[in-house]
């Protein structure tokens, strides 16, 4: 039964071969690109900011630096403890505040705020921040990253953002 | 028993599974590799204790952010034998790292990453950071406060990449921040990414071993030649080949049970690793480090000099690994025998003592400021006036404490204060508090007038006893 030259059925496994993989190129790309695209979507994201709450405009003292705790800009329903971020309110005695991201600018550790020293420490590699922020000692390559803060119907606001990657 | 002898021939006429498995288990190998040999056997037996360690414990633990914590407080205080297979999963997952170092560096020793098994090198250079990758994303599943700032720190290392970092943080984090996504994330990584392509690689690792013999002992008189070696091992095979199983496979048996047994024990008496705080970002009062095996590089990053951050974060892995993955490429011949080849054993011995003096170092962090120092007790003030009391005091109240030790009390992270006023004349004590140091904040705008004297009175004191 085999009638065409032996030319024509290289052609013709040629063809098929290449079609095959063309295929099934195809194929892994139909599965493929999805399942990429749902696990790069945090990449495409639009930065969500929100402002949160953190107590009431009597609650804080002029010259304190105090840690609060507010809720991410959006959570997912089942993030429980892990939807809540802190940060270091800083009322200045001039009437303003600050706000601290915790992290520290050097590997993301949380920094912890020695009252009676006025210094922010770094448990990890011992950075050390002075009250506004600055770089007081150690490996912190800047100062601590701000949070906007505003005050609005009597109660403080900050605004809910990305952790910060320094 | 005819029976099940029966049924027995009756599968292997339809799948031929003696004829397959037959001749792999009888297949020849060299004679007298001894005790040498068993380490890479033994890292599949580890690897085998976590697949179904890790299978079992998959079934209760969830992997919700909000809840894996309670799901893992319950397993291990409350589910039968749950205390006992979290403490195999960590002691299999400590083995696993330690017998991967260990069979890689007898493979280095004797040589046989040599032609024709540079690629069975490279498929464990593969392994052994799957390994790690492993014990990392492992130690973040416990998601207490310690897996939750680990992960925040894992991101921010990867933040340091160049042009990609900040996208590869974000992708790590799942998200803008710690939260729902990140942990069922990593799950899938520890638990299904990662495996699958271990059992891909082991698959290759082993049919590699197969199919290019186990190496010999090595023969100082015989360096490896590409053109004549495989025709030499193949005719010492013939003439003195055993079969692996069982004259080879013993050995392997015997210390593999040996591994599984220790795992085991060490589990039963010891346990998982305790959980800590709760994985809440607010609780802050956190000092995350890793587990054991990652220690000596943990040390590496605290004491790099400032400058060289970036570059060693992001280039010290990536060099370690095509140094590693390049080695069979380019030693590929040549001597095999450790006492022909001091550099390698050098390297070796070098490479161990650094680990081992970084580890210790880790264990210590004497890099860390220590918030737990005990206050001074009278005895070591011995206050003889009211300036070197009030400057005790500050010493403590102002964290000079968390960082300098006076008579073994306080941090390690400056230096040790003891005998300062022996070293120091009451300028160098005052210049120095008042404008600090590299890594030393300036008091000069925290402290009072009447605050400096004291401490530096306090600092003064501070004498040997003559």
């Amino acid at each position: 039964m085999c009638t065409n030259p032996p030319s024509d059925s290289t052609h013709r496994r040629r063809f098929l071969a290449r079609l095959s993989l063309a295929l099934g190129s195809v194929g892994a790309a139909l599965i493929g690109v999805p399942v990429l695209g749902f696990l790069l979507a945090p990449l495409f994201e639009s930065v969500i900011l929100r402002w949160r709450p953190v107590g009431s405009l009597e609650s804080f003292r002029r010259g304190q630096t105090v840690k609060v705790k507010f809720e991410d800009a959006s959570p997912l329903a089942w993030a429980g403890v892990t939807g809540q971020t802190a940060a270091w309110l800083r009322y200045e005695p001039g009437g303003e505040f600050v706000a601290f991201a915790v992290n520290c600018t050097h590997l993301g550790c949380p920094v912890r705020w020695l009252e009676t020293a006025e210094l922010f420490m770094c448990p990890c590699h011992g950075g050390v921040y002075y009250k506004d922020g600055t770089v007081a000692a150690g490996p912190p390559p800047r100062p601590l990253v701000r949070y906007p803060v505003r005050v609005r119907d009597g109660q403080v606001e900050i605004l809910a953002s990305p952790t910060p990657i320094t | 028993m005819r029976f099940l002898k029966a049924a027995w021939e009756w599968f292997d006429a339809r799948t031929d599974a003696s004829k397959v498995i037959g001749p792999i288990m009888r297949h020849p190998v060299p004679k007298g590799g001894g005790w040498m040999y068993v380490f890479g056997s033994a890292t599949l037996f580890a690897f085998m204790i976590q697949v179904f360690t890790g299978i079992a414990l998959a079934t209760a633990y969830v992997s919700s952010a909000g809840q894996a914590y309670e799901s893992l407080q319950w397993i291990t205080n409350e589910a039968f034998l749950g205390r006992l297979l979290r403490g195999m999963h960590y002691f299999g997952a400590s083995a696993m790292v330690l017998l991967v170092g260990i069979h890689m560096i007898r493979t280095f020793l004797t040589g046989s990453y040599k032609f024709p098994r540079e690629l069975n090198w490279v498929a464990g250079v593969i392994l052994l950071g799957l390994t790690v990758l492993m014990g990392f994303t492992g130690q973040l599943l416990r998601w207490d406060q310690n897996g939750v700032w680990s992960t925040i720190v894992a991101a921010q290392q990867a933040g340091r990449v160049p042009l990609i970092g900040p996208a590869l943080a974000r992708f790590l984090l799942g998200g803008q921040t710690v939260g729902g996504a990140t942990l069922s994330r990593f799950f899938a990584y520890h638990v299904f990414f990662i495996p699958a392509v271990i059992f891909a690689m082991v698959a290759l690792h082993l049919g590699l071993v197969l199919r290019h013999g186990i190496s010999e002992k090595p023969n100082a008189a015989q360096p490896v030649n590409p053109k004549t070696y495989r025709a030499l091992y193949e005719d010492m095979l013939r003439r003195e080949g055993v079969p692996f199983w069982p004259d080879a496979a013993w050995r392997d048996v015997v210390f593999g049970v040996l591994v599984v047994a220790s795992v085991v024990f060490l589990a039963w008496r010891f346990g998982p690793p305790k959980l800590t705080m709760p994985p809440d970002p607010t609780i802050i009062e956190a000092y995350p480090r890793p587990d054991w095996y990652l220690l000596w590089y943990f040390a590496v990053l605290a004491q790099l000099p400032h400058g060289a951050e970036n570059f060693v974060i992001v280039g010290a892995p990536v060099l370690a690994g095509v140094c590693l993955l390049i080695l069979p490429l380019v030693f590929n011949r040549g001597q095999r025998a450790p006492s022909r080849r001091p550099w390698a054993v050098a390297s070796i011995v070098l490479i161990v003592l650094a680990v081992g003096v970084l580890w210790a170092q880790g264990q210590r962090s004497p890099w860390s400021p220590d918030f737990s120092a005990q206050p001074l007790p009278p005895a070591v003030v011995g206050a003889a006036s009211a300036e070197i009391f009030g400057g005790a005091r500050l010493f403590e109240t102002k964290g000079c404490q968390y960082c300098h030790a006076v008579s073994g009390y306080g941090g390690k992270r400056g230096p040790d204060l003891t005998d300062v006023g022996d070293r120091l004349s009451p300028q160098q004590i005052t210049l120095r508090i008042l404008n600090g140091g590299y890594n030393m904040p300036a008091f000069a705008k925290s402290l009072m007038p009447e605050e400096v004297t004291n401490l530096r009175a306090f600092l003064e004191s501070r004498k040997m006893p003559p």
